[in-house]
């Protein structure tokens, strides 16, 4: 059966479409108190005071808990946990749950309410009196590298940590001093906040009996949840139960661990009561981290013709106010990427980051490499405008293997990419794009003096996921391992199921690992039935972050299938009196070569296990396999996108006219499923690219933090996109795949930014910080005009 | 974000509603369509005491002939205004601006008497209004008066409505001749615009409205009277934001959207021309 490769409609989709979906705001406990935030007001601050009485005397009002009230209940064994200590002088400040002594971020929790109600929780929080001292606050990355003021009163700087990848310093050096061009180009990663369908909630419940707490969170990762809350509450990881029911999307914004997840834990299991929070869309503005929130510097050396001979890549990094679960390693994740798809003799990357007084930022779609994409592809662009060719000869000229086919490659960056073959990536995204006529249509508008302008933009990005070898993440520091756990079982009536620890929020892991069992083992993906997201169910897991879940937790399924067949193969041939060797498996039955009447479908052999009337001698019965997969490598997906925008230059108003991608993520499961992942990517790079900006002010607040002023584009912003994609199939794993979940993101804001300022390029103009908002792009036009 | 505590009238008829606005006085707020006053109220802006709800007043939901002028009630919605056949053969400009408001679930729900009486400076239908020169019809405990619509914006968010006045028709000229343009420049579709034109004329004379240019919405007085002296387009336009107070804000500062409203304002009378 060949299931693999049909654009099946995803399964989940009618319950999801017809409201029918369970999200954590809608499940309910009997007996459930509210917990009502009251937050910050302050960037940085004191705290003076704390005047609850008010609120405590409000109707429904159970309780009203400060910062220090908790901290003396001794309800944590340690503060909220980081992952990544990426370098060993690390500097993480304690991070509780709920401040003391001083805030650090406008939003951070400073007591919480409990009430019967949402609304009476709210209202009491309101009542609740904050008396702060105010402090100087960081409110951004060149405020913070000045340590003029501190973020952290207690802290001697503002610097956390400094990390470098600089494999040979002197190769480097050599490469820049035998140069004929340099470039030396900064670029801002403004800070973005994930804005998934779904804001973020919790129940904690706990068991009527056992002493035992469930914790329902709208999360991307109930596996780390369990562990990391057990490590930090004290309380048994065997009495924690963590679920993700419906997830809403994620982004990355629900890969952490949480203050109110753990509020919501500890106060469930000491009341004795469920307890529950739903964060308002305004509230996930402060109380979710955000994402990007660097400074780049890139430096590239090139020798006359325009071949690179070495990049040199600084980054300074706003890790904001604290340390969550991946913060300070997102700019690593990037480091491998900032030379790109090209062949670079010489390389350096590196990093500090900072603290600042505004929400923690950590991973979101893309994390690290949506900024080293950028980074590499706008020098490029600016490049090629030094040597005198076009962007697309640029980059043929430094493709690695020259844009042919190759496999397990070694680049500077001490990895070795897994495949690749950019030459007809580019070939294909520029015919698609009919590159030449936009080309000739520009040089008519621009020789006509027309109000609107064309540029073309383009990008072949590289990225990195199939997180990941568990030895490579241990040389990152990265405090977990990279496997994936899978179990698949023939149950008696026939069907299958499978058990993934894999945890989707979107993503369609139930059609595609139906899939993927359906096309092993020769039966309908109507009979799969996936279990997933409930740690009482799935046990192990390590969850779906990094474009990880089908090249590892995938490859997983593929592998408990083999053994499944394996075993059914040895029941098959005891109970036919053939030998193993002899049978053939195909469309789901056993057949014995060149006897096509003896013949036994899976069906059949999984039911025989379980009666276990006749089984091979010391077989255990039941046909059940299990497999966790720690991949050999990362997967390197890459493609070519090209933008086309039209600049009104009286206006400076920039429309995306069209947009091609060409993408390439191995083999597809699901062609739809890619389809859609790659939709979403883009207008999520686009969105950085033109519209989103988390807007602090030189005090640490907040400017935009609801959907009024922060611009989330919509489907009518969007071009119809022009998709089509190139197939390289990964040798890092048996099933050929890569990723797709954030290539989208990290081919597109560079795509679109290039494509503006080679729109402006005969103004003189070489770079747009982004957004690159209508003001933004008019007031540099009239700049380049004085 | 959650709302603070209310109690909440349904008004059974437009007198009800004026009965309660005169109970309750400042302590209250209209509510129809929701689109405004639910915001507001979300974020904590606004905590009325008591919300009257009107939008089940159906007899309010109209459009009429009413001689020289067309007659809107209140509690028409956007895509009703923007899809009456009345309304675009007689006064072409509100139509169209009734169909730039928001997005279509905001015009399937938002009203035009609602609209009017929140009298925000960046919403799209007051300058409408005022380029065409309506009015609206304000009934009260005392009975009806009419306030033509250069009188309604007062200040930030006010108007010349009483607080225990409810807006009941609008009023605009039949105008089926006239050459109209609407300029709305926005990042998104859906958002409220950074700057917006509505312009409409004919041989009576032309009328220009600006939106988001100030505290209120307003006309563009030197560009009316720049073209009633005969002035060219080119002239009238550079004349756009004098008198006006534009914001800063994350869109936009005072120099830009001065430059906007120059642009538009152009772009308008190149249109009608």
């Amino acid at each position: 059966m060949t299931v693999i490769g049909t654009p099946l409609k995803r399964k989940e989709d009618p319950k999801l479409l017809t409201g029918e979906g369970k999200y954590v705001d809608d499940i309910h406990a009997v007996g459930e108190l509210w917990m009502g935030m009251v937050r910050s007001t302050m960037a940085h601050a004191t705290i003076d005071g704390v005047d609850t009485s008010a609120a405590a005397g409000m109707p429904g009002v159970h309780a009203v808990y400060t910062g220090a009230q908790l901290m003396d209940m001794g309800l944590w064994a340690a503060p909220l946990p980081c992952a990544w200590p990426v370098t060993p002088d690390m500097v993480n400040p304690p991070h509780y749950p709920v401040a003391t002594g001083e805030v650090h971020h406008v939003g951070e929790i400073i007591a919480v309410v409990l009430a019967d109600t949402r609304a009476r929780a709210a209202d009491a929080a309101e009542q609740v009196e904050v008396s702060y001292g105010p402090l100087p606050a960081v409110a951004s990355i060149a405020e913070a590298r000045t340590d003029g003021a501190k973020a952290h009163s207690e802290l001697a700087s503002n610097k956390s940590y400094t990390w470098a990848l600089v494999p040979d310093p002197a190769a480097l050096d050599a490469a820049f001093a035998a140069a004929t061009h340099h470039v030396t180009a900064e670029f801002t990663q403004q800070r973005l906040i994930p804005v998934p369908m779904e804001p973020r909630g919790v129940l904690a419940v706990p068991g009527v009996a056992g002493g035992d707490v469930t914790i329902y969170s709208s999360s991307q990762v109930p596996h780390f949840l369990k562990i990391l809350l057990a490590a930090t509450t004290g309380i048994s990881e065997s009495k924690i139960r963590a679920v993700a029911p419906a997830v809403g999307g994620g982004f990355g914004a629900k890969l952490n661990i949480n203050p109110d997840e753990s509020l919501a834990l500890v106060l469930a299991n000491k009341l004795g009561r469920p307890v529950r929070w739903t964060e308002t869309r305004s509230e996930a503005a402060f109380s979710t981290h955000q994402g990007r929130g660097q400074l780049q510097r890139i430096e590239l050396a090139a020798d006359a013709d325009g071949k690179l001979l070495g990049v040199r890549v600084h980054l300074d990094a706003d890790m904001g106010a604290y340390m969550m679960l991946v913060t300070p390693g997102v700019p690593l994740l990037g480091s491998f990427l900032y030379t790109g798809v090209y062949d670079v003799p010489a390389f350096g990357f590196t990093c500090d980051g900072w603290f600042t007084n505004m929400t923690p930022t950590d991973a979101y779609r893309g994390a690290g490499r949506p900024e080293a994409s950028y980074a590499i592809e706008r020098a490029m662009d600016i490049l090629a405008g030094k040597v005198g060719v076009g962007p697309d000869e640029i980059r043929r000229r430094n493709y690695l293997a020259g844009g042919e086919k190759f496999e397990n490659l070694a680049v500077p960056s001490t990895l070795v990419f897994d495949s690749g073959h950019y030459g007809p990536s580019l070939d294909l995204a520029l015919d698609k794009a009919g590159y030449g006529d936009l080309r000739a249509e520009q040089a008519r508008r621009r020789a006509a003096g027309d109000s609107k302008q064309l540029g073309i933009g383009l990008c072949t990005y590289v990225e990195i996921c199939g997180l990941a070898p568990s030895r490579a993440l241990g040389g990152l520091g990265f405090g977990s391992g990279g496997w994936e756990h899978a179990v698949v079982r023939l149950l008696p009536t026939g069907k299958a199921e499978v058990v993934s620890g894999s945890t989707p929020h979107g993503q369609g892991h139930e059609t595609s690992w139906s899939m993927i069992v359906a096309d092993k083992l020769g039966i309908d993906p109507a009979d799969v039935t996936v279990l997933h997201s409930d740690t009482a169910i799935s046990p192990l897991g390590l969850d779906t972050y990094g474009s990880r879940s089908l090249a590892v937790g995938g490859v997983a399924i593929s592998m408990a299938c083999d053994k499944v067949i394996d075993k059914a193969r040895l029941i098959a041939a005891h109970q036919m009196e053939a030998n193993p060797e002899d049978l053939e498996f195909a469309e789901g039955a056993f057949t014995v070569k060149g006897s096509p009447d003896k013949t036994m479908p899976i069906q059949a052999i999984a039911f025989g296990a379980f009666l276990a009337h006749n089984l091979p001698d010391g077989m255990e019965p039941n046909l059940q396999e299990q497999m966790t997969f720690d991949p050999s490598n990362f997967a390197f997906p890459f493609g070519t996108h090209v933008a086309v925008v039209e600049v009104d230059e009286t206006t400076g108003q920039v429309d995306l006219l069209r947009y091609v991608a060409v993408d390439d993520c191995g083999n597809q499961i699901n062609p739809l499923i890619v389809e859609g992942q790659i939709h979403g990517g883009i207008v999520q790079g686009v969105a950085q690219a033109l519209w989103e900006d988390a807007a602090w002010d030189a005090d640490g607040n907040l400017r935009n933090p609801s959907l009024l002023d922060y611009l989330v584009p919509s489907a009518a912003e969007m071009p119809s996109f022009e998709t089509a994609f190139t197939v390289t199939p990964s040798p890092a794993n048996p099933l050929g795949v890569k990723g797709v979940g954030e290539a989208g993101t990290i081919g597109s804001a560079a795509a679109v930014i290039n494509a503006v300022c080679d729109a402006l390029s005969p103004h003189g103009i070489t770079d747009i910080e982004m957004p690159a908002t209508p003001r933004r792009v008019w007031k540099a036009i009239q700049e380049a005009k004085q | 974000m959650i709302p603070a505590s209310f109690d909440y009238v349904e008004a059974a008829s437009a007198e009800a509603a004026i009965a309660a606005l005169t109970e309750h006085g400042d302590e209250a707020k209209l509510m129809a369509g929701g689109h405004s006053l639910i915001p507001l109220m979300r974020f904590r802006l606004a905590t009325p005491a008591v919300v009257v709800d009107i939008s089940r007043l159906s007899g309010l939901s109209y459009v009429r002939d009413g001689g020289d002028h067309l007659a809107i009630g209140a509690l028409t919605r956007h895509c009703d205004v923007e899809t009456s056949d009345m309304v675009r053969s007689q006064a072409g400009l509100l139509a169209h601006v009734a169909g730039q408001v928001g997005d279509p679930q905001v015009r399937h729900r938002g009203t035009i008497g609602g609209s009017l009486a929140h009298g925000d400076p960046a919403s799209d239908l007051p300058a409408a209004l005022l380029a065409l020169g309506g009015s609206v019809v304000a009934r009260g405990p005392g009975g009806e008066r009419v306030i033509p619509a250069a009188e309604l914006f007062t200040g930030f968010l006010e108007t010349a409505l009483a607080p225990d006045e409810l807006l009941t028709e609008v009023r605009v000229p039949k105008v089926p001749d006239a050459r109209w343009s609407f300029q709305k420049f926005n990042r998104r579709a859906q958002d409220w615009a950074i700057v917006g034109v509505a312009a409409c004329g004919n041989g009576a004379g032309t009328g220009v409205a600006l939106i988001n240019m100030g505290q209120t919405p307003m006309v563009a007085a030197a560009v009316q009277s720049a073209l009633a002296s005969g002035a060219s387009a080119a002239d009238a336009a550079a004349r756009a934001a004098e008198g006006t107070e534009p914001p800063d804000d994350l869109n936009g500062d005072a120099e830009y959207r001065t430059h906007l409203a120059q642009v538009l304002v152009g772009r308008a009378l190149a249109e009608m021309a």
